[in-house]
Formats: C-alpha cells, sequence, structure tokens
C-alpha cells in the first residue's frame, strides 16, 4: 500500500532521514520506534507533503506521492494524525471534524462517518459543542484521531498517539487504534512507547539517527536483545 | 443633545476604521504581516467609487460593488506578487515589503492620474435628515452606519459559517495541520487579502460619499488610525478590530466635541501608546506569555 524507497530528507543542512526504505501492506499496523530526534516525525511529515525529500521516492497505492502538496495526498487516502494532537483549539470539536472532511463533498457520506466518530469516541458526542481547546489531552487525542478519520483514509499515520497521556487512557487509545484498524484502516504507528506499540502492531520498523537499523515482526522485535535494552527497559 | 449628536459622528467615522481595521486584523490573524499598503487600498477603492459614479453614472450601490470588487483583486494580487515569496522571509522583510507596496500604490496612482484631490458629487445620497428624539441624524450617516453593520454582520457570518471561513480560521490557528485536512493554505489566504480588501474598498466609497474630498495620498492617515483601531481591540481578533474602530471615532468625535479638534490626530496615537503599555494584547485579546 506505502511503498518509501531511500528517501533522504533535510532541514538545512541537517540530515534528518538518511537513505530510509519502508513498506505497508493493507491492513496492517506497522510501527515505527525510536528514540527522540531518531527521525520518527520527520518520515511522517515526509509521507503527507509537509516535507519534500531531497530524493528517492513514495509510493500510495503504485501513485508517486513524494513532493505533492499535502492536500493532494489527503484526497488520495492518506490521513496524518500530527504529533502534539494539534487540534483547532479555537473552535468547536465539531468543526474541527467538520474541518477533517474539508475535501469531501458527499454530504451523506459524511454524516455517516460523523456517526461512526461518535460511536468510536463518545466522549467527543458528549463534548461536540465545547471549544477543543478546553478538552483534555486524552479528549484532544481522540479529536485528532476523529478528525483524520473524517476523511475516510485508506492509511493512517499517527504520530505518538500516547504522548502525555495517563497509563489508562493509553490503553484505551491504543484498544481504538486496534479497533479502526479492523475496520479496514491500514495503520503507521510512530511511538516511543515500544511497548505498547509493538503489543498491537503486526510488523515494527526501529529508527536511530535517520536510519532503519532493524526490521521485522512484533514478534522477533519483542524478542530482540537489541530492541529490549535499547527500547523496552529490560535488562 | 449636542452630545448625542457628536456620538453620532463619531460611530460613523468609527465605523469606516472599523472596516478598514478588518482587514488589517484578518491579514495579521494568517499570516502575521502587518500590511502596510491596506490603507492605500482603501484609497484605490474611494477612486474606483468615485469614477464609477461620476463617469459610469452608477448609484452608490453599484458603485460600492464594483469598488469592493476591484479592491478584493488588489488585494489578491498585492498577495501573490509581493508577500507569497517572502511568506518564510523574516517578519522585518515583509514588512519593509509592506511600506514599499504602499508607497508604490500612492506614487503609482500619482503618476496615472496625477495628485489633484476630486470631490465625491454631493447627490448620490439625497441629503435629508430624520430626527429621533431631538437628535438630526442625516440619511447619509444612516446609510454608512447600515452599509457598514451589514458588512460586518456579513463577515462573521462568512467566516463562521462557511467552508472557506472555517479554513481560514483553522489556517490563521495552525497552517501545517490546516495542510493536512487538505485546506489549500495558499487560495485560503488569497481569499483573506480578497475579504480584507473588499471591505477596505467599501469604507473608500463610503469615506468619499461621507467626506466628499478624495486624494491619492488619503489612505494614509485612515490607514494607520486603523491599524491602531485593530491594535486597540486586540490584533488578530475580529470583533476586537470592530470594536477598535468604533471607539476610536467615538474618542476622536469626543476629543473634537470638546474644542480640542486639532488634537484630534494625535489622540489616536495616544491611544495606541498606552494600549501599548497597559493592555499589549488589545481590549478583546488575551494575553500570552511567548515561550522562551
Amino acid at each position: 500500500m506505502l511503498k518509501i524507497n531511500d528517501i533522504n530528507v533535510y532541514y538545512g543542512n541537517i540530515h534528518a532521514l538518511k537513505g530510509v526504505s519502508l513498506d505497508i501492506n493493507e491492513g496492517e499496523i506497522v510501527t515505527l520506534i525510536g528514540a527522540n530526534g531518531a527521525g520518527k516525525s520527520t518520515l511522517l511529515k515526509t509521507i503527507s507533503g509537509l516535507l519534500k525529500p531531497k530524493n528517492g521516492d513514495i509510493l500510495f497505492q503504485g501513485q508517486p506521492i513524494s513532493g505533492k502538496l499535502a492536500q493532494t495526498i489527503v484526497k488520495q487516502g492518506l490521513s496524518h494524525v500530527p504529533e502534539g494532537r494539534r487540534v483547532f483549539s479555537n473552535m468547536s470539536v465539531e468543526e474541527n471534524l467538520e474541518l477533517g472532511a474539508y475535501l469531501r463533498k458527499d454530504k451523506q457520506g459524511i454524516r455517516e462517518d460523523f456517526e461512526k466518530v461518535y460511536q468510536l469516541f463518545p466522549r467527543l458526542y458528549e463534548r461536540r459543542k465545547q471549544l477543543s481547546g478546553t478538552l483534555s489531552g486524552g479528549e484532544q487525542q481522540m479529536l485528532a484521531m476523529g478528525r483524520a478519520l473524517m476523511a475516510r483514509p485508506k492509511l493512517l499515520l499517527l504520530d505518538e498517539p500516547s504522548m502525555g497521556l495517563a497509563p489508562l487512557l493509553v490503553k484505551i487509545i491504543f484498544k481504538i487504534i486496534e479497533e479502526i484498524n479492523q475496520s479496514g484502516t491500514t495503520i503507521l504507528l510512530v511511538e516511543q512507547n515500544a511497548n505498547m506499540a509493538l503489543s498491537i502492531a503486526h510488523r515494527a520498523y526501529v529508527i536511530e539517527t535517520g536510519n532503519i537499523v532493524l526490521s521485522g515482526s512484533s514478534e522477533e522485535l519483542n524478542q530482540s536483545e537489541q530492541i529490549k535494552i535499547a527500547y523496552l527497559g529490560g535488562h | 443633545m449636542e452630545i448625542i449628536q457628536q456620538l453620532v459622528n463619531g460611530v460613523s467615522l468609527g465605523s469606516i476604521y472599523a472596516l478598514i481595521a478588518l482587514g488589517y486584523t484578518m491579514v495579521y490573524g494568517i499570516v502575521k504581516l502587518i500590511n502596510f499598503a491596506h490603507g492605500d487600498v482603501f484609497m484605490v477603492g474611494a477612486f474606483i467609487g468615485f469614477y464609477s459614479i461620476t463617469v459610469f453614472d452608477l448609484g452608490f450601490f453599484p458603485a460600492l460593488l464594483i469598488s469592493m470588487t476591484a479592491c478584493a483583486v488588489l488585494g489578491v494580487l498585492i498577495e501573490r506578487i509581493a508577500y507569497k515569496p517572502l511568506r518564510n522571509a523574516t517578519r522585518i522583510a515583509a514588512l519593509i515589503t509592506a511600506i514599499g507596496v504602499s508607497l508604490f500604490i500612492e506614487y503609482g496612482t500619482i503618476f496615472v492620474r496625477g495628485a489633484q484631490p476630486e470631490a465625491y458629487p454631493g447627490n448620490i445620497i439625497p441629503a435629508k435628515s430624520i430626527e429621533i428624539l431631538g437628535v438630526k441624524i442625516s440619511t447619509q450617516s444612516l446609510l454608512i452606519l447600515g452599509t457598514s453593520l451589514f458588512l460586518m454582520v456579513l463577515l462573521q457570518f462568512i467566516v463562521h459559517k462557511t467552508k472557506i471561513g472555517k479554513a481560514m480560521r483553522a489556517v490563521s490557528h495552525d497552517m501545517d495541520a490546516a495542510r493536512l485536512m487538505g485546506i489549500n493554505v495558499n487560495n485560503t489566504i488569497s481569499a483573506t487579502f480578497a475579504i480584507g480588501s473588499a471591505l477596505a474598498g467599501a469604507a473608500g466609497v463610503i469615506f468619499g460619499v461621507y467626506y466628499t474630498k478624495i486624494e491619492p495620498l488619503m489612505g494614509i492617515i485612515p490607514g494607520l488610525k486603523a491599524f491602531v483601531a485593530a491594535v486597540l481591540g486586540g490584533i488578530g481578533i475580529i470583533p476586537g478590530a470592530m470594536a477598535g474602530g468604533l471607539l476610536l471615532g467615538v474618542i476622536e468625535s469626543l476629543v473634537s466635541a470638546a474644542g480640542f479638534s486639532l488634537w484630534r490626530d494625535g489622540v489616536a496615537f495616544v491611544v495606541l501608546i498606552l494600549i501599548l503599555i497597559f493592555r499589549p494584547a488589545g481590549l478583546f485579546g488575551k494575553n500570552i506569555r511567548e515561550k522562551v
């Protein structure tokens, strides 16, 4: 579904992604784990069109999307839930969700997706008239995910959905991620919380200072000594 | 009753400031740029209205519409040609460019049509007056107020209820997040310039009808005062610009009424200094401490 071939991304002089390649098959949850500053968010931003790679290509459903405008990529069915949630805090929950469906014209379908999102996140329904800036961190994460789902994506990129959330909420969010996946959306999940990420993902990639250093099925990575020491807090 | 008369004058003047201030504040809200050429768009609007009325023999409302449309196009052109290439440049570069655009429009207008002033014909709006509770209000004032209020309500409707308005708010809040929704940021910024400039164009025609005399440098002082009004209300906040404009107009009229009409222009800037000292975020603004 998504195929990344040897992309290089720079921030000015800083070489942030050094020849990264990665594959995602339809229906999978793939997780990308790595420390702060390893290039996880950079990779997601490059996929969704916020950053342009210097070279290399990105194919989404066989179509080249590298260097395309973000709006074109969203329209093709790829949504990105950014790090830090980035909800429009000056607008209501409902308006945020409406903006998620910005490019869609099928009123009926949008109405159905409102229902689906409210079903997935009943809390958002309770607070639909509230300014999203007044929501708690967990609710904002739900809103950011719901907003992305309003575009009816085929592939959903999630950047650190567990950041700053209490353990119980992290569990709820991860359970919902699995539900979203089971209803047919492919997921690329970026996480620092490697334990949680590996527990729901089918496959995983490990990124270190702009290089993919390891990849495999979640079970394999769970067993790997290297991963245990570096990311799982094991000894 | 004298004081109420002055208040009516002040509100009329203030609604002109408010219309111009809206453009400043909308543009600042979305691209964080003080568009110093905005006062000159107001001037161009006044001239387009003037020529529509005198050359093409149109009435007030058709002239207003033509001027608004032309100014919307002008605003988009200014943005695309002068500001868009500088979107990632430093703010000071964009600010200096804005001053350059302002001078270009002022002296371009003088180059094209000369520096001589013109006078709006006095018969566009029937000069009757209505007495309400012993206060004489001219139909002119009423029409100006009505038009301004209508435009402000229309703007609120656009910003809050339409798709483009929601896109504008999204872009002004978080440009990258807006991109991720599929919003075309460039078009949204253009729409903001178009709407802000159309309001300035409307203000130009209204100003011409109310004060009669127009000339190529007429945009400077009202432009600066509208900027003060936008800061007074809280730059980037739309209701703030409306309130700031009206308040500034009333303050000026009251200062004139108190016999200090020579101080009129000065007072606007005293207001600016006071607001910057005591409430830098403006009347409607929240104080946000910049994170270090």
